[in-house]
């Protein structure tokens, strides 16, 4: 579809892009202690833009600009993944304390252009598409991971994300030139033509140019050995921005990543049931089964030393990341479903965690572990819900967590026996979190005693705490209808037009 | 009849943990009261079902069956055999017990009994579920409240002893998991287990994996969640410190009815499902049950303290379990297709899952009773409490007799037929665990000595006499106990059909084929 046409079905990407214009201009005449209320421009802006991608075709399978991004039932899902993480995280923002001592207009200005920018990985097709759109998120992330000028870690956090941003990308680009030489085209579904054309030669080229181009995305989802950014960014950057980078980027870098392989070494016809066809000679599918492995076992052995709650949820983000992995080597249409079925709850648990963290934060005024002591007498309802957040993130039922892993294991059993190990490794891996999860709660409810004072967050905050605890329980123990909605989402653009 | 009855059993104590949850905290008594209530009416219909209840067919009654997610063929799905009857009464009775046990509980009271009657309600749906999604789901519901009252109401050790507990049995329950996934993708989708009864033998036969038979694996996977419950020597090192720190009803529930788990996943679920499984790995069961019956018996008479003693005694009474249930191979043509042992085995084995249940919920209690008063359960720092309470004295006596194995009391007859079973099979195991019930006597007797006969210890001089509220806790189990030591048939009778059942199962196995 030429570029005039392709603004018809791009609407609600153009909506956000005008909201961003409009929160600038709007950013204008506030002062700074008004500045926030750009934020409800942006609110409002992105509910608008998703109302109008709800009301879009569900099924329409095209693409757009010349080729250049697709839309499809799967972009599709990752956009409503996107905007409902933002907008919690928007709200979360404006009860966090840290940002109410500077001026937010840009931070929100900010957050609805990364939306921008993952809207785009989810859809992006081509090559230079790919580089682009993975830009537009990581330059606002740096930024925002920076936000907090006057303190010296969110500058650290900022700095260090910065340089393992450009290196990383640096060597994604490098691969992503690679595959351009080898092949003559940006276009991903004409890649996949070309590589079967080369009939094997070429394959070590081949090899490092997806190495490299791993690097990308492996630094996105911060997959082994691709992490080293983490932990220090989290903690660093302004608690709701860390809860933000924890799911949606990483929401992004899967839906990429999923596509990049799914049109580069599927089977080119339209995603079936069944499996993808690997590349012959290229054992990619046990290299990310390792690197899942990897990626879990370290996320959460380090994440047991951790004591700064950030810290600590920053870690296990990484191990979550490596669960989600495991959706990959199986090279079926289970794996992929249980990887965004994964993705949407721990949209659900990893933001609700970090939201009772910054409300603990703006009361107790401590991200120490060990000063959450008897929190959960203090206040049952953080205490509660943390600890729900805390058992569904470690995936016992009856909590979403469980359905989730549910899904990655229940995918991987059925690939069949060759992926046992990392299916046991990763149930293992399971049992290793519960000890710094549960970890939290016992500081929280055996330490400590009945308190008469009891601490209750005002309206907004208890209702968002809800918006997440509810879907957190709900989800473990009825799912269908999100099950469908991703079983049917599960079509990809991948025919030449 | 379709009133539900088991949803009622599962449901009634949510039910009362829901109400508890919304009853201010100040008003402790009606806490309590609901708590009661709700537990009162779960054992009166534990009871009905019982008197309704086919003891003459073979197959699952009050049968339940509603799809809950179709996509992937999962079903609330319940029933009861007479292997889960018992056990469900026994569930019922000490939850409905152990409520006025907790009666002194100070500390927040609404966390507790809510907690409480939760875990009531997992351990009913563990053994009431057909379905192993649902199955799973009740297994691990039982793990979180019994995590957090044993971290919250426990003893100094407890944070330790909470993260211990729930870390091991977490262990055990995701590779179950994996076992239960493996066992639905061969068995074509279905979390059914009566259909994976039906299908697992064959479906599996002649699969590897990396070289090992199928069944084999998931034999393993499955054995190694149910011995950590059980638990089996060697992964029994969680249970003597989470007796100990747990509060007393707590305490009750664990040793009572949470082992009793173990046991019963393995004849639930292992023995029909994999028979050949059964048949392969019960000579390393008889051991290992040997093992625990020993090596039980001997940690308990090394004990200065009372409590670890009890808890010790229970990994060497779920050995005698064990070996009931190795037993089974004596149905095999190989082994002369001796039934009589077989079924004595078997039944002794479940029987004897009861009685212990009963025991050492009394045990328990009895320890309870002791530390609120001195305060600490050090044997040697007590002496010549017989004078003083008498009472008391009486039925420590009673309940010592019983977990010794006292011909006439009920933990005699599970006990002997556990050995009479095994007997033709592995006759060295049976005889070296004879001992085991040697010394059961010898650290008994001489706790009991070192307690209650000699000088009286002035210190606890005017020590108060056990009251009412702890003897009516106490008189129910002490009369079964008596009951059942001179008349087991009415629990035999309930499981003999289901059990015989099993054998046959088993029997048919391949392995026990005349070569």
């Amino acid at each position: 579809m030429n570029n005039f046409q392709s603004l018809r079905l791009f609407i609600p990407e153009l909506i956000i892009l005008s909201t961003i214009l409009v929160a600038i201009i709007a950013d204008l005449f506030y002062s700074k202690e008004k500045s926030y209320k750009v934020g409800y421009w942006v609110l409002t802006g992105l509910l608008l833009a998703m109302v109008v991608l709800w009301l879009t075709d569900k099924t329409e399978v095209t693409t757009l600009f010349l080729n250049s991004i697709a839309l499809d039932p799967f972009s599709r899902i990752f956009k409503f993944i996107f905007i409902l993480a933002t907008l919690f995280v928007i709200i979360m923002s404006m009860r966090a304390s840290e940002l109410q001592k500077v001026r937010t207009g840009e931070y929100f200005v900010l957050l609805a252009v990364v939306v921008l920018g993952m809207f785009l990985m989810a859809s992006s097709i081509d090559l230079i598409m790919v580089y682009i759109s993975i830009e537009v998120v990581s330059i606002a992330s740096f930024i925002l991971a920076g936000y907090l000028k006057t303190e010296v870690r969110s500058n650290e956090a900022s700095l260090k994300y910065v340089i393992y941003g450009a290196f990383s990308s640096g060597i994604m680009l490098y691969g992503l030139s690679l595959l351009f030489g080898l092949t003559g085209t940006t276009k991903l579904f004409e890649i996949s033509e070309a590589i079967a054309r080369l009939n094997g030669e070429g394959n070590l080229t081949l090899i490092i140019a997806t190495i490299f181009i791993m690097a990308g995305f492996g630094y996105k989802i911060s997959a082994v050995p691709f992490h080293f950014w983490t932990p220090d960014v989290y903690e660093g950057a302004p608690t709701p921005i860390t809860a933000y980078l924890s799911v949606a980027p990483k929401a992004a870098g899967f839906a990429l990543l999923i596509r990049f392989f799914n049109s580069l070494f599927g089977t080119g016809a339209v995603f079936e049931p069944g499996t993808w066809q690997s590349l012959e000679g290229i054992p990619w599918q046990q290299v990310i089964a390792v690197v899942a492995a990897i990626t879990m076992a370290l996320g959460n052995l380090v994440a047991i030393q951790q004591s700064n709650i950030k810290r600590l949820l920053a870690y296990s983000s990484i191990a979550h990341a490596g669960y989600i992995l495991m959706g990959i080597p199986v090279l079926s249409q289970d794996g992929i479903h249980a990887m965004i079925f994964y993705i949407i709850v721990y949209l659900f648990m990893q933001l609700g965690a970090f939201f009772v963290a910054i409300l603990i934060s703006n009361k107790f005024g401590t991200e120490e572990i060990a000063k959450y002591s008897g929190i959960g007498f203090k206040s049952p309802l953080l205490g509660v819900l943390m600890a729900l957040f805390m058992f569904s993130l470690t995936g016992i039922p009856p909590t979403a967590g469980f359905i989730g892993k549910f899904y990655l294991f229940a995918a991987l059993i059925n690939g069949g026996s060759q992926f046992y190990w990392l299916a046991i490794w990763g149930v293992l891996n399971s049992v290793v979190s519960l000890y710094y999860y549960m970890r939290i709660v016992k500081v929280m409810f055996f330490e400590g005693q009945s308190e008469l004072e009891l601490y209750l967050p005002s309206a907004v905050p208890t209702t968002l705490l809800m918006v997440f605890g509810i879907p957190t329980l709900l989800f473990g123990v009825y799912w269908s209808p999100i099950a469908d909605w991703v079983q049917n989402s599960l079509i990809f653009f991948v025919v030449r037009m | 009849m379709d009133w539900n009855i088991l949803s009622w059993l599962i449901w009634l104590p949510i039910l009362g943990s829901a109400v508890i949850i919304l009853i201010p905290r100040e008003k402790a008594d009606t806490i309590k009261f609901v708590a009661a209530v709700a537990t009162g009416i779960q054992l009166l219909v534990a009871i009905v079902l019982w008197t309704k209840f086919d003891s003459s067919t073979v197959g699952f009654q009050f049968q339940e069956k509603v799809s809950w997610i179709s996509s992937l063929n999962v079903h609330y799905s319940l029933g009861i055999d007479g292997l889960s009857l018992p056990m469900a009464l026994l569930t019922a009775l000490l939850s409905f017990l152990c409520i006025f046990v907790s009666w002194k509980i100070e500390k927040a009271i609404k966390g507790y009994f809510a907690l409480f009657l939760l875990l009531d309600a997992g351990m009913m749906g563990v053994f009431l579920s057909l379905d192993f999604f649902l199955f799973y789901i009740f297994w691990e519901v039982v793990l979180l409240p019994m995590f957090f009252l044993i971290g919250m109401w426990g003893g100094s050790q407890r944070e330790y002893a909470a993260i211990k507990f729930f870390l091991y049995t977490l262990a055990g329950s995701v590779l179950m998991f994996i076992a239960i996934l493996a066992l639905y993708f061969a068995c074509g989708r279905t979390f059914d287990m009566i259909e994976i009864m039906a299908i697992a033998p064959t479906a599996l036969a002649g699969k590897l994996w990396w070289g090992f038979e199928s069944l084999k694996v998931i034999w393993i996977l499955f054995f190694i969640a149910f011995a950590i419950k059980v638990p089996i020597f060697p992964f029994h090192t969680w249970l003597p410190l989470a007796h100990v720190e747990a509060p007393t009803a707590v305490s009750v529930i664990l040793a009572g009815v949470l082992l009793k788990m173990g046991t019963y996943g393995i004849l639930r679920i292992s023995y029909p499902m994999l028979p050949d499984g059964a048949v392969w790995f019960a000579g390393a069961l008889a051991v290992l049950a040997m093992i625990n019956i020993i090596w039980g018996a001997l940690c308990a008479l090394a004990q200065t303290d009372l409590k670890k003693m009890v808890a010790y005694s229970s990994i060497n009474h779920m050995g005698f379990v064990m070996l009931g249930m190795s037993a089974v191979v004596a149905a095999g043509a190989k082994n002369g297709t001796n039934l009589i042992a077989a079924e004595a085995g078997l039944n002794g084995a479940v029987l004897q899952m009861f009685n212990h249940g009963i025991i050492t919920a009394m045990l328990f209690i009895l320890v309870g009773v002791i530390y609120d008063r001195a305060h600490h359960r050090n044997i040697d720092g007590f002496g010549g409490l017989g004078v003083r309470m008498p009472i008391y004295t009486g039925i420590v006596a009673l309940a010592f007799f019983a977990g010794l194995g006292l011909p006439g009391l009920s933990g005699f007859i599970g006990e002997a037929m556990c050995l009479i079973g095994a007997f033709p099979v592995y006759r060295g195991i049976v005889i070296v665990s004879v001992f085991g019930i040697l010394l059961n006597a010898a650290y008994f007797l001489w706790a009991f000595q070192r307690i209650f006969l000699g000088k009286l210890n002035e210190k606890y001089a005017d020590l108060p006499e056990i009251n009412r509220r702890e003897i009516f806790t106490l008189v129910p189990l002490a009369v079964l106990v008596i009951f059942l030591g001179i008349y087991p048939t009415p629990v035999l009778d309930v499981m003999k059909t289901t059990l015989s059942h099993l054998i046959e199962i088993v029997q048919s196995s391949s392995l026990l084929a005349l070569q």
